[in-house]
């Protein structure tokens, strides 16, 4: 008996390597969910490939760079983003995106998302945050919050998680915006809006893990999770990112908080560079860079 | 392929070794650095950044040397040859990222002038400290190259020859001065462009659908891409297989790991450098590099002048360590010792021990940092190491 079913092509399958699957993500978790929007939001875009490049740090989210059809980097440990600022600035003519989790965006690597942030760096900074350190398993995050269980803090999370809409803020992202993987008509049109801005922007989508997140603090698998974001996310478009601080299943301020015009750390530098040198300065960097 | 005129800053120069090390990246065609301030490497930089611009390239202060030595390897990337530099508590938190830029051989050069330590140690003051850190500092198996300059002339020359040789091998070299070598300043002769010579890049000619990232050519070493050419290429600084794609496959972990070690390790005759002085006939011969050898040199004088036949063996290329010469110096006959004095106490002796291999004695002049040996304390120990070996005759 031929049990084949011919189905139709995966619309976004030209973006991804499909040579890799299966992929390592556990089911039900939401990190599939942004990278399908990713895919769809580059198709949207309409940009050329070929110029656009991603660039992940470490961990389940630091994954996908492995898995899109780009050129591809997978760096070290919350370094993403100054590989990232160092590929921007040596080829100003690529589309940098960097993809990673809350993890390594945000502990290992939160030095560089402020720093980047503060030059604005153009950078479109997606962090998928599922509150936990997923790939070592389970442990307590900059982003879990407050009473949560995780493996570290078996008796609950004593600390107060960082509100990432606000630090980006703070530092001086120009686009700041929060989904969580529910929303993924949200997402794509958010990615999309960010590969058409300069500077630094900054996307937080919340995503579930079930195999440690949901399932220690007995929160039900990836269902559940959506059925909570579904429920408790509330559209605050515009809010100030002091308030959309986020409790331990309390409700979800989601939306496009920020999304403001200042100079990039490459348009500051060429006129700083023209003003005091003048005619000696015979040119832009990107032509001269690289070998 | 000769160098770009334009950073090129052809003619006699008095200048420092940080000063000389800036002119020979911006004549080895390096346009972008990053880094973060460290005495005593800081004016490095601080040239490089005046400079560059003028030249169309860029030099960025990072936020700590994890995100400088990172920086550069984006940016080599991107097309463009890049560097960074730093002193001890900084070289210690490039290690990392030396092992990313071996694991995914990415040509960079990141120089090191160092200081006494541990810790944050003597910021401004000497030291040979970090010399086994460079061999063995990243975790992992790898190889690597590391010249030491012992005057702004070589700062200039090396650090063409460093770019050279990353661009060689794909792999990162480090340029291992010290502060004295870093703060001294000496004539530099910088030739002009014609009379030197850059090694390109090695980009692949093949078209995307038929480039494997990690295929080595004939000399092991694999022909390299940039992004926004439409390879849709993959990098990791996990074990991968040919094609860039990540592997828990121990035999792939074999294979990509070995081929790092040997396409350097092969060639390490052809890496060796080193200087000599006086080592036909010498009973006791003196192994120093970096501005020790200065000191040795002069210590070697004052004992040929006694009528000890002492001679100098300089590593200009510490990593690979010139083994090959190290033996085949010590395995004739009349050779009564040999001397190694570092600023370190105890560090390139144990690599001569293991390359003598007990044939003849093997002293340590250590000095803990924060200045030079004196040469009378070096050629009172080169008496004592003659005379001996004149008892036991």
């Amino acid at each position: 008996m031929n049990t084949e079913v011919c189905l139709p092509p995966n619309p976004v399958e030209a973006l991804l390597r499909t040579d890799r699957m299966p992929h390592i993500w556990c089911p039900g978790c939401g990190i599939g969910t942004t990278m399908n929007c990713f895919a769809r939001a580059l198709q949207q875009a309409r940009l050329d490939l070929d110029k656009v490049v991603i660039v992940s740090g470490i961990g389940c989210s630091g994954r996908v760079a492995g898995y899109a059809n780009l050129d591809s980097f997978h760096t070290t440990h919350g370094r993403a983003i100054p590989f990232a600022t160092g590929l921007k600035l040596a080829n100003p003519e690529l589309t940098v995106v960097v993809y990673s989790g809350d993890g390594d965006l945000i502990a290992i690597g939160g030095n560089h998302f402020i720093h980047a942030a503060r030059r604005n760096v153009d950078l479109k900074v997606i962090c998928v945050n599922n509150f936990i350190y997923g790939m070592t398993g389970g442990q307590v995050g900059p982003t879990t919050p407050a009473t949560a269980l995780t493996s570290t803090t078996p008796y609950g999370c004593p600390e107060q998680p960082f509100n990432l809409p606000y630090l980006a803020e703070s530092a001086g992202a120009v686009y700041v915006a929060r989904w969580t993987a529910y929303h993924v008509r949200q997402i794509t049109h958010a990615m999309v809006e960010m590969f058409r801005k300069r500077g630094f922007c900054f996307l937080e989508i919340l995503s579930p893990c079930p195999t440690l997140y949901q399932r220690r603090n007995r929160l039900g698998d990836g269902l559940e999770a959506m059925k909570y974001y579904k429920e408790a996310s509330v559209t605050r478009h515009g809010a100030p990112t002091k308030e959309v601080g986020i409790s331990f299943q309390g409700p979800i301020p989601v939306g496009k908080f920020v999304d403001i015009e200042r100079p990039t750390y490459l348009e500051l530098l060429n006129q700083q560079l023209a003003r005091t040198l003048e005619a000696q300065y015979t040119g832009c960097i990107e032509d001269h860079v690289r070998s | 392929m000769k160098a770009d005129p334009r950073g090129v800053l052809a003619g006699v120069h008095f200048l420092d070794g940080d000063q000389a090390c800036a002119e020979g990246a911006l004549a080895a065609g390096c346009r972008f650095a990053a880094g973060y301030p460290i005495t005593p490497s800081t004016e490095i930089v601080e040239r490089f950044a005046q400079r560059v611009p003028l030249l169309g390239g860029m030099f960025l202060q990072m936020e700590d040397e994890l995100a400088a030595s990172i920086a550069i390897q984006g940016a080599v990337w991107a097309g463009a040859k890049a560097f960074t530099v730093t002193s001890g508590p900084g070289f210690s938190l490039m290690m990392e990222h030396i092992g990313y830029a071996a694991m995914t051989e990415t040509p960079c050069v990141i120089v090191d002038v160092q200081r006494g330590g541990p810790s944050t140690g003597l910021p401004t003051l000497p030291a040979q400290g970090d010399m086994m850190q460079a061999r063995w500092g990243s975790h992992g198996d790898y190889e690597i190259i590391a010249l030491a300059p012992n005057s702004p002339q070589e700062c200039f020359d090396l650090t063409i020859e460093a770019f050279n040789l990353a661009e060689q091998y794909r792999t990162p070299v480090l340029l291992m001065m010290d502060e004295i070598v870093g703060h001294m300043t000496e004539r530099v002769v910088i030739p002009p462009a014609d009379q030197i010579e850059l090694v390109p890049r090695r980009y692949t000619t093949k078209p995307p659908a038929d480039y494997r990232p990690f295929a080595p050519e004939a000399d092991l070493v694999p022909a390299m891409v940039r992004a926004g050419q439409g390879y849709r290429f993959h990098i990791t600084g996990l074990t991968h297989d040919e094609q860039g794609y990540p592997t828990t496959n121990v035999a792939a972990h074999d294979r990509l790991v070995r081929r790092l070690v040997a396409k350097i390790r092969n060639d390490a005759t052809r890496l060796t450098r080193v200087e000599e002085h006086f080592l036909e006939d010498a009973e006791v011969i003196v192994l120093a590099y970096g501005i020790t050898s200065r000191v040795a040199l002069r210590a070697v004088q004052m004992a040929r002048a006694r009528g000890i036949a002492a001679g100098l063996l300089r590593p200009i290329s510490i990593w690979p360590f010139p083994e090959a010469r190290l033996r085949q110096l010590t395995s004739r006959a009349g050779l009564s010792g040999i001397l190694v004095a570092e600023i370190n106490l105890g560090q390139i002796v144990r690599e001569v021990e293991r390359c003598v291999g007990g044939r003849v004695p093997v002293r340590l002049a250590g000095h803990a940092g924060g200045g030079v040996h004196h040469p009378q304390e070096l050629f009172e120990t080169i008496v004592e190491m003659a005379q001996a070996v004149e008892i036991e005759r």
